[in-house]
């Protein structure tokens, strides 16, 4: 099997092609972690004094919380005194218009490949960017806020719709729900936050940017989404880092509310900066992303492309309180060199006759540990509930690790709950087929990889779909089992 | 078109094949022949460049070039087809999906323009008529779930897509009911043509009724110890193959 291990090398040393910082001119909060840098944010933000209070609050509950140790990752423990909690780029702080957007910021995101004008107006994708700490430019407000919409920066959010705001923050993560919920909901910069009233389809893709420029700078992004009843959105979120020594955390919260008969769809394409080939350096990416189908007959649909950072820590999940309400989960995440994630979700049927449908796609390759950790929990008046899951795990070379953590916990003995996993590894043969007819062998675990990835791929929005499986082609560039 | 001088190769430190010699030439179909375990199938793996089988001695050329020197794609894109006794399983991919990947890429590497979408569907249509396959079998997953004859028509219509030079049909006949076979050979046949060559894998005479060989050659124990022509499978299906390894052996005492 050497040319399997040669092909194998070539696969680590494919590089991130995101890797480049700009200078910016930035307004920064000091370096470390105390209330008066919370007070100092907030002050910044010039928030009303509910919000500070509510970060102070959650600040000195996180100070008696522990890191959690239980995810299968393995990394130093982090100095989060040695962190910068805020990082503006200097001037971009009100935008009134894209015009007034700081021309280098806005080649940052052509260099991203996102060009916040034209070009998105003709795809017909609202972006919302959010750089380091601040929320910098929202396109297509006037054509959402013509239907009610509200598409704008949580900062913006705050400002101008203070009782949403103050309505729905922490209902769904609450403060104290873990410890990096906690530091985020102390120290949270910016976001998204995003509106759909009562019976609305919203007519296009809302999309948001996050990027990470400024080093030793944590990111800590809030996502507010509420769907009010009978409402529609799908929702996409990609985010880069550049390429640098140190690690940098990202520890993020999504909220999502639906209410009834209202749908959310919500799809990531994570490609944070991985590290290089040594496991040196690379993102932190500690988030909770959690949904709650409020109403009856609701339905929130996670989908997820994983492909970057050191350290992966995340459990998009969903509580189906409401009768018939749907909850889903469609995952590919891909290791390589020494990443390491631990990713799944968790499904909490509460209402009567919910509903969950969890497929879980990990791919690792190189000396990397890809973990599976999900957990379906049928409460007691939850009659009916049904939950099928599909864990596969692809393995490339023979240094990398699979692991699966299903939990299941059943109080009502009408559950129907599936549980499927599969591991492969891509054979030879395939690859010897696929050669013979011409392919070669990267591309051919592109293809498989794609193949096997399908399920989850199809889930996305087009343009999105397309984006993921040349990251997926990149990140694995050439490899085999 | 095709020169095998003194080819050795074996697996795993085992020799299989010791010493085989065969020339190819365009129009040419030659039928490989001979009992379990002597090597055929080895030699069809060999010239598609399967890395198990290393080549301890000899040369393979083909138009000119040193196969051996060639990595598998190469091989394919400067012509040769296998078409696999055990064709593979790829999961989520669908055929058309697969071949318009392969086309495109051994298209490139022959200096031709890309088939767009619209082009590369019409082709299909039209090498889909050989094998009497199905649209619906094309958008499944490549061979996953597929009977044995839908796998081997599959490799023919994949043959079709190609153009190759030099076919290497392995067992194609094994496992297929009379119409499938039928079917099948009439579509080698359809795409035989004088700048074309064909090295039918069989064990049985009976794919040789519907693909008609110039050439017989007998493999037994790694070795090409008898040629002939078409009457040679008659006779092998007459008498079998214990006459040839007795013939064999006696010589070898």
């Amino acid at each position: 099997m050497s040319k399997d291990n040669k092909i194998l090398e070539e696969l680590t040393s494919k590089d991130y092609e995101h890797g480049w910082s700009v200078d910016l001119e930035t307004d920064d909060a000091p370096i470390g972690l105390n209330e008066g840098i919370i007070r100092w944010i907030s002050a910044k933000k010039e928030e009303p004094g509910w919000l500070l209070e509510w970060r102070l609050k959650a600040f000195n509950n996180w100070l008696t919380m522990t890191e959690p140790v239980w995810a299968n990752v393995h990394y130093p423990k982090i100095n989060l005194q040695g962190l910068r909690y805020y990082s503006a780029p200097k001037n971009s702080n009100k935008p009134k218009s894209l015009d007034e957007i700081d021309p280098e910021l806005l080649q940052i995101y052509e260099r991203l490949g996102i060009n916040l004008n034209e070009q998105k107006r003709l795809q017909g994708i609202a972006v919302d960017v959010v750089l380091d700490s601040v929320s910098v430019g929202t396109t297509f407000k006037e054509t959402l806020s013509k239907l009610g919409i509200v598409f704008c920066s949580f900062s913006e959010a705050v400002h101008k719709h203070p009782e949403l705001v103050k309505k729905y923050l922490g209902s769904v993560v609450p403060m104290t729900d873990n410890y990096y919920a906690a530091l985020n909901s102390a120290v949270f910069s910016d976001g998204s936050f995003c509106y759909i009233p009562t019976g609305v389809r919203c007519p296009m893709e809302l999309s948001t940017y996050f990027r990470i420029n400024a080093a030793n700078t944590g990111q800590f992004e809030r996502t507010l989404i509420i769907a009010d009843e009978g409402s529609y959105v799908s929702y996409l979120e990609g985010c880069t880092a550049p390429q640098r020594d140190e690690n940098q955390l990202h520890a993020a919260v999504v909220e999502i509310y639906a209410g009834k008969n209202a749908e959310v769809k919500y799809s990531t394409v994570q490609n944070w900066y991985p590290g290089d080939k040594s496991g040196k350096g690379g993102i932190y990416n500690f988030v909770t992303k959690r949904g709650i189908c409020a109403g009856d007959h609701s339905k929130i649909s996670w989908t997820q492309v994983e492909t970057g950072s050191a350290v992966t820590w995340k459990y998009p999940s969903c509580i189906l309180k409401g009768d018939y309400s749907i909850g889903e989960f469609y995952s590919v995440a891909v290791t390589n060199n020494y990443q390491q994630a631990d990713t799944g979700t968790k499904m909490i049927h509460i209402g009567k006759n919910t509903r969950s449908r969890i497929v879980s796609k990990g791919i690792s390759a190189g000396k990397s540990q890809n973990s599976y950790r999900g957990q379906v929990q049928v409460m007691k008046r939850a009659t009916n509930a049904r939950n099928f899951s599909q864990c596969d795990s692809l393995l490339m070379g023979d240094r990398c690790g699979a692991h699966t953590f299903p939990y299941i916990d059943i109080q009502n003995s009408t559950a129907k709950v599936e549980h499927e996993a599969t591991t492969s590894k891509i054979g030879a043969d395939q690859l010897f087929y696929c050669n013979q007819r011409g392919i070669s062998t990267e591309d051919a675990v592109a293809l498989i990889v794609n193949g096997y990835a399908k399920e989850v791929l199809n889930q996305l929005p087009m343009e999105f779909a397309v984006e993921a499986q040349k990251l997926l082609a990149l990140t694995l560039e050439g490899s085999v089992g | 078109m095709l020169t095998i001088k003194n080819l050795h190769a074996s697996i795993e430190g085992t020799p299989i094949l010791r010493g085989i010699n065969l020339e190819v030439k365009a129009g040419e179909v030659h039928a490989i022949m001979g009992p379990n375990g002597s090597g055929k199938s080895t030699l069809a793996s060999v010239l598609a460049g399967r890395e198990e089988y290393e080549v301890t001695e000899g040369e393979v050329i083909f138009k000119g070039k040193d196969l051996l020197e060639l990595a598998p794609e190469d091989r394919a894109r400067e012509g040769v087809f296998l078409a696999f006794q055990y064709p593979v399983e790829i999961p989520g991919v669908s055929t058309t999906n697969f071949l318009r990947t392969a086309v495109n890429q051994v298209r490139e590497y022959r200096g031709l323009p890309a088939l767009d979408a619209v082009k590369f569907l019409s082709v299909m249509k039209e090498k889909m008529k050989l094998v009497e396959i199905d649209q619906k079998l094309l958008s499944r997953s490549l061979n996953e779930g597929f009977s044995g004859g839908e796998k081997k028509r599959n490799e023919i219509f994949q043959m079709a897509m190609l153009e190759p030079t030099l076919s290497i049909l392995d067992e194609t006949d094994s496992g297929l009911d009379i119409d499938a076979l039928r079917i099948v050979s009439n579509g080698v046949n359809q795409l035989k043509s004088d700048k074309t060559a064909t090295i039918v894998v069989t064990h049985y005479q009976r794919l040789l009724d519907y693909i008609v060989p110039d050439y017989v050659h007998v493999i037994y124990n790694g070795r090409i110890v008898k040629s002939g022509t078409k009457e040679l499978a008659m006779e092998l299906e007459e008498k079998g193959y214990d006459w040839i390894k007795e013939e064999v052996n006696a010589a070898s005492v």
